[in-house]
Formats: C-alpha cells, sequence, structure tokens
C-alpha cells in the first residue's frame, strides 16, 4: 500500500451555495451515505480524478459521453472480452468532476474461469485486425450517415397536407420526440463502437511497454512509443489538408488575400471576386467534408467548435503555413526522419537483448503494437471529431426549438440541462404544442438555469483532490495504466501538488519529449489563441489537437495540463524533436505568458525561472 | 631488431587484442582501442620479447629461478626473503645497449609528439594473464606515475619488471601451479594525462543491470579520488540509445588530486568551497564520453568498465581521454535469464502482461 494518502470521498464537502449540485448529474453518480454496503465499496475502493479527459467540471448535457463510455469501456473488458482479472471502470461524481476507479476481479478461482473466454476472444480480434477494423470504418461511416439525415425541424402551426395525402399517420410531434432519442442514440452507438478495439489496443501496449521495462528498467516510455511512431494515421489528415491548402495558396499567389482578414467571410468575399480566389475556394470546398469536422478541442465537450463552425481557425493555421513557405521553409511532416529515428533506435535496443526468448517476444509484441496503433488513433478521428461535430449541432437544433418555445432563453443554455431532461421537456413541449396549451417548462427551467450557471462557476473555482481513497496494491486495467497513467510516482506527485499551493517552482508532468529547453512561455487556453504565438516561444495549453497541428512549427517545447504520453502533444513534438512535458496537470494556471521557464522533456520537470 | 625476431618495443597503435602474450593485457587492450576510434594516451609498451632480452642479457634468468624452486606457497617468510632477492637482482640490473637504446628513442618521440619536453608518463606494468575476463588481477602489479626523463623512466621499467616477483604474485603462482618461466611480463609507457577531472564509466546500469543506460561518475583532478572512493562522485546517467542525459547529481567534492610538480607525484588538495558543488564536466562532454563508451561497448561487445580523464592542457574536441576498458564483471557473471519465460505467441504475452497488471508498492 503507498505512502499517498487521499481522503474519504464521502468526506469531500460541498461547496456552500451548490447544494442540490446532484440532480444536474445521473443519480448513481453520487457517493451515498445512505446505503451502507455502497458506502463501505466506495469507502475501501480507490477513485481518482478524470483530468485527462474533463479539465473543467461537467456541463449536464456533456455528461452523455461520460455515461456513454462508462458503459462501453467497462462492457468490453467484463462482459464481452472477459479480460479476467478486470472488470470495468466505476465512475462517480463530486462537485461537477468525474472520479473514476478501475473495479478488480479479486477471487483467483473466478479469474481462472475467464481465461480460457478472454484467449478465444480477443485472440479472435487480434487474429482478425484488420478486417474487423475495416468493418468498424463501415458501421461508423453508416452511423454518421444516419446522424447527418436526422432532421429535428421545428413544429408547424398546421401539419402540411402530405401528412394526410400520404397517410403518415405521425405528427412532426412525434418525430421531434423521436429524432432526439435518434440523436442520442447514435451518439451511445457511437460509443459502442468506440471502445470495441481499444481495450485491446491499450492492452497490446500495456504489454509492449511491460516487456521493454523488464528487459530496460530504466527505459523512459517516450522511447517505447518512439518505436511504434511514423506510422500515417488519418488523423493527421485534416492538418495535411491545411498545408496543401498553404501550398495551393502559394502556387496561386493569393496569399496577401488570405492574409487580409482574420475573418473567413471577409477573405471569401474578396476571393470570390479573383478567378485564382474561386479556383482556392473549390479546393477548400472539396476537402471540407469531412477533413475539417475536426474539433478545435479534444470533442468532448459541447464548447469545442469545428473547423467546419469556425472557418477563422483552419484560415489562421494555412495563413501560417503559407508564410512559412513565402520564408523560403518546409512545413512538410518530418515524417522521413522520424521513420529513419524509430528504425534506429528499434535496432539499436533490439541489439541490446541478449537472448532469443526475449528476442522473439519483443519481435512479436511490436508487431502487435504497430497493428494497434493505428486505430488507436483513427478512432478519434471518426467519434470524437467527426461525429462529434456533427452531434453538438443537432443538439442545438433541438435547443433552438426549445428557445422558440420559451423553455430557455439561449439556444446555449441546452447544455445545462441532462439528456432525460430535455426529453421530458421535449415531452412537456411536443403536448402542449398538440394540445393548444402553455407548457409548464418555461417557468421551470429558465430559473433552474440560471441556478446552474452559478454552480457551475462555483465548480470552476473548487480545485479536486487528484484522488480519493486507499491506493490498490495492483492496477490490471489497461487504460488505468497506459491513459492515466497511474502509478506510485504519479500518485506521489498527486499528493505533493495538492498539499503545495503558494510558490510554486517546478511543475512536473510526464516526460513525452526528450531535450531541454529555456525559453519565454505563451500560454494558450484555446487554438484561437495559437495566432499569438513567437517564433521560438515555448506553448503552454491545457492539450492539443491536430486543429493545434500550426503551432508545432513555430515553438522550441511543450507543456500540457492533460495528456499521457500518446497525446496528441507527446507524439508531434517527438516528430519534430521538440521537447514536451504533457499531463502536468496545472501548467496553464501556474505559468504566466511571458515567463521564462526551462522545460525538460527528458525527466517531465518544468522549472520556472 | 630482425624481421622475424618479436620486437622489444611496441607503440600502442600496433598493439591489438592478438599481442596480450607481447604486450600483455593492458597495452593490448589500449591498441585495440586506439584502433576502435577511441581516444586513449599516446605511449609504447615494452614487451614482454624485451623483458626477456633484458633478463637474459643481464645473466640472471638462472638466479632468479633457482630461488623459486622448492618454495612453498606456505611459507610467507621464505617467500618474502626470495622476492625481496629477487627484485634487487632484476631492479641493479643492466638493460641490453639495444633494448636501452630503444626504450630511449620511443620516449624521445612521444615527447615531441605531445609537445612537452621529457613528457611526464606512466609506467606500468601490463601482465600476460591481467584483464582477462574471469581472471582479474588488478593491482598485483605496479603503476608509476608522473615519471619523466629517461633515467628514470627505465628505473620504473625495471621496477614494474620486478612486480612480477613480488611475494603475492609468486605465491599466486604456485597456488596455481603455474610455471615461473612461463610468465613474462610488458610495460606500458604512457602520456600522463593532467586531468581536469576524471572518473569512471559503466555501459550498462550497475544497479539494475539495464544494458540501456551508461553510468558516469565524475570528480576533479585525477581519477585516483573517485576511484578510491575519497569523493562522492557527480553522477550522470545517460540512456545509451538517445543520448539523452538523464539524471544528474552534483555532489560536494571536497578534495582532488591533481599533480605536484616539484615532486612528479599526484597529490591531494583541498578544492575551494567554490568549486565544490560546480558540476565537474560540461554536458557536451558527458555527451561525448557516452559516445566513445558505446563505441568501447559495441568493440568489446559486453558491457564496460571504463576509467576515463579530461586533459587540462589541451583543447576542448581532443582533450577527452579514455585510460582503461575492461569488461564490468558482476553482471556479466549473471547470466542474463529471458523475462518472457513460457509464452510461445503474442496472446500469451498479454495474458500474462493483464494477469500481472502493475504494482503499487
Amino acid at each position: 500500500m503507498g505512502k499517498s494518502k487521499f481522503p474519504d470521498p464521502h468526506e469531500v464537502e460541498t461547496i456552500p451555495g451548490t447544494e442540490g449540485w446532484e440532480r444536474m448529474y445521473p443519480y448513481q453518480y453520487q457517493f451515498v451515505t445512505d446505503d451502507p454496503e455502497r458506502e463501505q465499496y466506495e469507502k475501501e475502493s480507490f477513485w481518482f480524478y478524470d483530468g485527462l479527459h474533463y479539465p473543467e467540471p461537467l456541463y449536464p448535457f456533456d455528461t452523455i459521453w461520460d455515461e456513454a463510455w462508462y458503459l462501453s469501456l467497462s462492457q468490453f473488458s467484463h462482459r464481452i472480452f472477459s479480460i479476467p482479472p478486470v472488470k470495468g471502470v466505476d465512475h462517480r461524481m463530486k462537485n461537477g468532476y468525474v472520479y473514476i476507479s478501475p473495479v478488480a476481479i479479486t477471487d483467483p478461482k473466478e479469474i481462472e474461469g475467464r481465461v480460457a473466454h478472454f484467449m478465444e476472444r480477443a485472440g479472435y480480434y487480434y487474429e482478425n485486425w484488420n478486417e474487423l477494423e475495416a468493418k468498424w470504418e463501415e458501421k461508423m461511416k453508416k452511423t454518421i450517415a444516419e446522424l447527418e439525415a436526422v432532421e429535428i425541424a421545428p413544429l408547424p402551426d398546421l401539419e402540411d397536407i402530405s401528412i394526410v395525402t400520404e397517410g403518415i399517420g405521425e405528427s412532426s410531434g412525434y418525430q421531434l420526440l423521436k429524432n432526439y432519442d435518434t440523436v442520442i442514440d447514435l451518439g451511445i452507438r457511437c460509443w459502442q463502437y468506440h471502445f470495441e478495439f481499444l481495450n485491446l489496443g491499450y492492452a497490446a501496449y500495456v504489454t509492449f511497454m511491460g516487456h521493454c521495462q523488464k528487459i530496460w528498467p530504466d527505459i523512459p516510455l517516450q522511447r517505447i512509443t518512439q518505436m511504434i511512431s511514423g506510422i500515417e494515421v488519418i488523423m493527421y489528415r485534416p492538418d495535411e489538408e491545411l498545408r496543401n491548402l498553404a501550398r495551393k495558396a502559394v502556387e496561386l499567389e493569393i496569399v496577401d488575400s488570405l492574409k487580409s482578414s482574420t475573418s473567413f467571410s471577409e477573405v471569401k468575399a474578396t476571393l470570390e471576386h479573383m478567378d485564382a480566389g474561386k479556383q482556392w475556394l473549390e479546393a477548400l470546398e472539396k476537402v471540407r467534408y469531412p477533413w475539417f469536422h475536426v474539433s478545435t478541442g479534444t470533442g468532448w465537450f459541447h464548447h469545442d467548435r469545428s473547423w467546419n463552425d469556425d472557418l477563422d481557425v483552419p484560415l489562421g493555421s494555412i495563413c501560417t503555413y503559407a508564410e512559412k513557405l513565402l520564408a523560403g521553409k518546409s512545413i512538410d511532416r518530418p515524417i522521413e526522419a522520424v521513420r529513419a529515428e524509430r528504425d534506429r533506435i528499434t535496432s539499436e535496443y533490439r541489439g541490446l537483448i541478449d537472448n532469443d526468448e526475449d528476442l522473439a517476444a519483443f519481435d512479436q509484441l511490436l508487431a502487435t503494437a504497430k497493428t494497434v496503433f493505428p486505430y488507436v488513433e483513427n478512432h478519434l478521428f471518426y467519434v470524437e471529431h467527426w461525429f462529434h461535430s456533427i452531434f453538438w449541432n443537432k443538439i442545438r437544433e433541438v435547443g433552438a426549438i426549445m428557445k422558440e418555445h420559451g423553455f430557455i432563453d439561449d439556444v446555449e443554455d441546452i447544455w445545462l440541462l441532462k439528456r432525460s431532461e430535455i426529453k421530458d421537456a421535449l415531452w412537456d413541449l411536443v403536448t402542449a404544442w398538440a394540445t393548444g396549451v402553455k407548457p409548464r417548462g418555461p417557468k421551470v427551467w429558465p430559473p433552474e438555469i440560471e441556478w446552474r450557471k452559478g454552480v457551475m462557476e462555483k465548480f470552476k473555482q473548487w480545485t479536486p483532490p487528484p484522488a480519493l481513497g486507499p491506493p490498490p496494491e495492483v492496477i490490471q486495467e489497461p487504460f488505468t495504466i497506459v491513459l492515466w497513467g497511474v502509478t506510485n510516482e504519479s500518485l506521489a506527485n498527486w499528493a505533493e501538488l495538492s498539499e503545495a499551493d503558494g510558490d510554486v517552482r517546478i511543475i512536473k508532468g510526464f516526460a513525452a519529449s526528450p531535450g531541454t529547453v529555456e525559453g519565454k512561455a505563451r500560454v494558450c487556453r484555446t487554438v484561437k489563441e495559437i495566432g499569438e504565438l513567437e517564433e521560438g516561444e515555448i506553448l503552454v495549453a491545457p492539450t492539443t489537437s491536430p486543429s493545434w497541428a500550426p503551432a508545432f512549427v513555430k515553438i522550441k517545447a511543450c507543456v500540457t495540463d492533460v495528456g499521457g504520453v500518446m497525446s496528441h502533444a507527446a507524439i508531434v513534438c517527438r516528430e519534430y524533436g521538440v521537447p514536451a512535458i504533457v499531463g502536468t496537470g496545472s501548467a496553464t494556471k501556474i505559468i504566466k505568458s511571458g515567463q521564462m521557464i526551462r522545460v525538460n522533456g527528458s525527466t517531465g520537470e518544468v522549472e520556472l525561472l | 631488431m630482425n624481421a622475424t625476431q618479436a620486437p622489444f618495443v611496441c607503440d600502442f597503435r600496433d598493439c591489438n587484442r592478438n599481442s596480450i602474450e607481447l604486450v600483455g593485457g593492458k597495452c593490448a587492450s589500449l591498441g585495440e582501442l586506439i584502433n576502435a576510434g577511441i581516444r586513449v594516451p599516446p605511449g609504447f609498451a615494452v614487451t614482454t620479447e624485451g623483458f626477456f632480452d633484458f633478463v637474459g642479457g643481464a645473466g640472471i634468468q638462472d638466479a632468479i629461478y633457482q630461488e623459486l624452486t622448492d618454495l612453498s606457497g606456505d611459507d610467507t617468510v621464505k617467500l618474502k626473503a626470495a622476492s625481496n632477492k629477487i627484485r634487487s637482482m632484476i631492479e641493479a640490473a643492466e638493460f641490453s645497449t639495444e633494448l636501452e637504446d630503444q626504450i630511449g628513442e620511443c620516449y624521445r618521440v612521444l615527447s615531441v609528439r605531445c609537445n612537452v619536453p621529457a613528457v611526464p608518463v606512466a609506467v606500468r606494468s601490463s601482465a600476460t594473464a591481467e584483464d582477462l575476463p574471469g581472471a582479474s588481477f588488478a593491482g598485483q602489479q605496479d603503476t608509476y606515475l608522473w615519471i619523466r626523463g629517461i633515467e628514470d623512466v627505465l628505473d620504473h621499467t625495471k621496477k614494474c619488471f620486478s612486480s612480477l616477483f613480488s611475494t603475492r604474485a609468486i605465491a599466486y603462482r604456485i597456488r596455481m601451479d603455474f610455471e615461473h618461466s612461463a610468465v613474462a611480463i610488458s610495460v606500458g609507457i604512457q602520456k600522463m594525462v593532467n586531468s581536469y577531472a576524471a572518473g569512471v564509466m559503466f555501459t550498462i546500469n550497475p544497479t539494475s543491470g539495464d544494458r540501456s543506460m551508461i553510468l558516469i561518475n565524475s570528480s576533479f583532478g585525477f581519477g585516483e579520488a573517485v576511484v578510491s572512493g575519497e569523493v562522492t562522485p557527480d553522477v550522470f546517467m545517460i540512456n545509451k540509445v538517445s543520448l539523452d542525459l538523464v539524471e544528474r547529481i552534483i555532489t560536494t567534492k571536497e578534495v582532488a588530486y591533481i599533480v605536484d610538480h616539484e615532486t612528479h607525484s599526484s597529490k591531494r588538495v583541498d578544492l575551494p568551497a567554490e568549486r565544490q558543488n560546480i558540476q565537474s564536466i560540461v554536458d557536451e562532454e558527458i555527451a561525448e564520453l557516452a559516445r566513445m563508451g558505446k563505441i568501447i561497448e559495441k568493440h568489446y561487445g559486453a558491457p564496460m568498465d571504463i576509467e576515463w580523464a579530461v586533459d587540462n592542457d589541451m583543447a576542448a574536441g581532443g582533450n577527452i581521454f579514455i585510460l582503461q576498458a575492461r569488461p564490468e564483471t558482476v553482471w556479466a557473471n549473471k547470466k542474463s535469464k529471458p523475462v518472457a519465460v513460457g509464452n510461445k505467441t503474442a496472446m500469451d504475452h498479454i495474458l500474462s502482461s493483464v494477469m500481472e497488471g502493475v504494482k503499487m508498492k
């Protein structure tokens, strides 16, 4: 048992003025004291704050993805692939923040009984990985097409005559209820697929990493991940399209017009008057679907808008690339160099293995890790970016109808309601519309939303403890190991950071890309702020995604709050050979723009100078 | 010297692992390093052939082996008496003119090459059985440092010859049933590095046995302070594959050994307070050492234990010297066990891995 001690979840206090916050989230997410058995279980379990996915408290509606992965990750580990010592990952919430707990199977007989199933089922997926992955892509594309086809239509005063002449027999009110359900259902379905391969992908990583760490106890994680780098994945395609558009703009000599405004609509107006401009706009239109269905954040939150929602973002990035080109610099991703370095590192490590058994295992496991890699990256594009970008806008369409009927004051208020509450409100709305009476909602929801906004503000001010309850002696759950990087060391760091407030000189994170540099920090909270980055500065960001790619051609190091050694910032920094530290938890809160910092990407320490 | 006869002297650059019988392990190993592209202080060997010429030419051969007959390994009094007598004989004997000329000429050429008149050298014995894997005699033969001028070089060469007949060496041969007359000794004569900083390097993490790591211990002055344990050296851990410096511990180094130009020897000095906590070598030197370590290991095909120094007088870039390299013995003797036992397929490995999990101690 570790030295690290974390509070009992039942002793974490509710923030004054937020009493009753629990109703904003599903009831099973509460830590309870009115059920002795459940309370005991919660007390004995180890819960850690999922800061990796939720740097901020969750809006009630956005909880949908948490519920979706609560179900999906757990079912694949426990009920589908029967990973022998692992059940699922349990979830709770405290003051708007999500806490999760890997659930282990402790009875040796039960574990033993699951082995044969695991070997058969997981074995089938690993063996048929490529065919099943191709099938997966088809399922995802179909799901996205279904989502795009869902129509969220306003309710007419009088139904169209076609309802009568075609004998449809259903009203727009019923359609609205049904289509809302369809959108939600497609979202849940898409998250079913999200984990179809992911648990096994991570298990393959864990196994390869474990093998390397046994042979070389001191090998840095980033060196292991480097051995599976340089594999082409579609997650990088959107950024590649931006580079192509920059190349085309240079070729057509219209870079000055692109730079004439930061507003895409103004630039578009200018370009439409020029032949070259029209040509370029055509090229842009061609790649927007699907490649601009890319979130400017992680895609997990309603406020992460996509490039298609806000074309100013890709425009800024295209301009950054075009300027580089005009300055005579290359904007090609150094993919060949990455592969050469990957091969060099792999063969050097391989050369250090002095027995045939370990060598054979190394080769097998490296091959497996390389097989799973594309899925582990690409699912993000399909689910979090492409699907989500469309999904959020469908829900906004629902919000527009609710606003029209006075249920909410602003479309963006819809995020303060749980999805079940939206369904309730839509029933209220539709029945009142059908009946020709006033719905009750307009008096119920606006004051509740006002109160919830205040609660959200208070949640944001609160710092969630990094973990709750007693750490376990062993963790077997693959995500907990690879994705959240829960180790003795990280627990100790969390404990330390939660105790130290005030004068912080050193911030620790995961060493993600090697090297040490000193430089001026630039804190960018959103991708819109990367325009302020100057050549040679150090980017400090909550997290990065492919939308942030243009930043990486300018910076000399990167520090993020959230992410592991396989996160976007880590992978891209290793490609460009600039130091990176990820998953610091708090860099954007502690570091100020303009401050001089030293980043040691080999040890994972950021020093404030 | 004619072409068919083995030479009495041999430049390190002409030594290699096949010349152990002629120049001993230490000099052969230096030659190996030079041929592999590793910078070592220049020098030459007086060969075992030179040793035989010496004892033969001086006519003391029979007298020596006479002393050694019927000795018992347990009779320390008699052993010591015999050793003293033989060593006096050797140290009082004269070199043949030819051998003396050849050593003198080599020394003159070395001084010219180092740009130092009567260059200070280390004179050390290079035994033919020493430094071989599994049979470490380290410390059983003599080393004389800061020897300057041809007279002193010749005198100390004789002292090294005589170390073949130390009490311990004689007792060891009796115990192992080695023929006294079959063993010979070579002497290495090598430019002294006027070290600014020095230490040891392992091309393995000696604590964990991780072969992907390089450990460097470093302190100011000569390496004696590090080897003898008189200072706690700076510690640098380097990733062998990426050459990243992954760990750096800067210690308080209170003393150093530096050259005493009056006595031509090293002397212990207290370091001034302001130097004690400074990193003893710069990062570029750490990287250069690690690169050399990789070449040395590749050359020998095994993790190595290396002594090195940074020269005070020479220009940066050409001033890091490797003083000694030998196979690391602690981990080499532990037969490496596969970590993946009994697993045949990737699925077997994955199953073992999820069953094992990650321990939280």
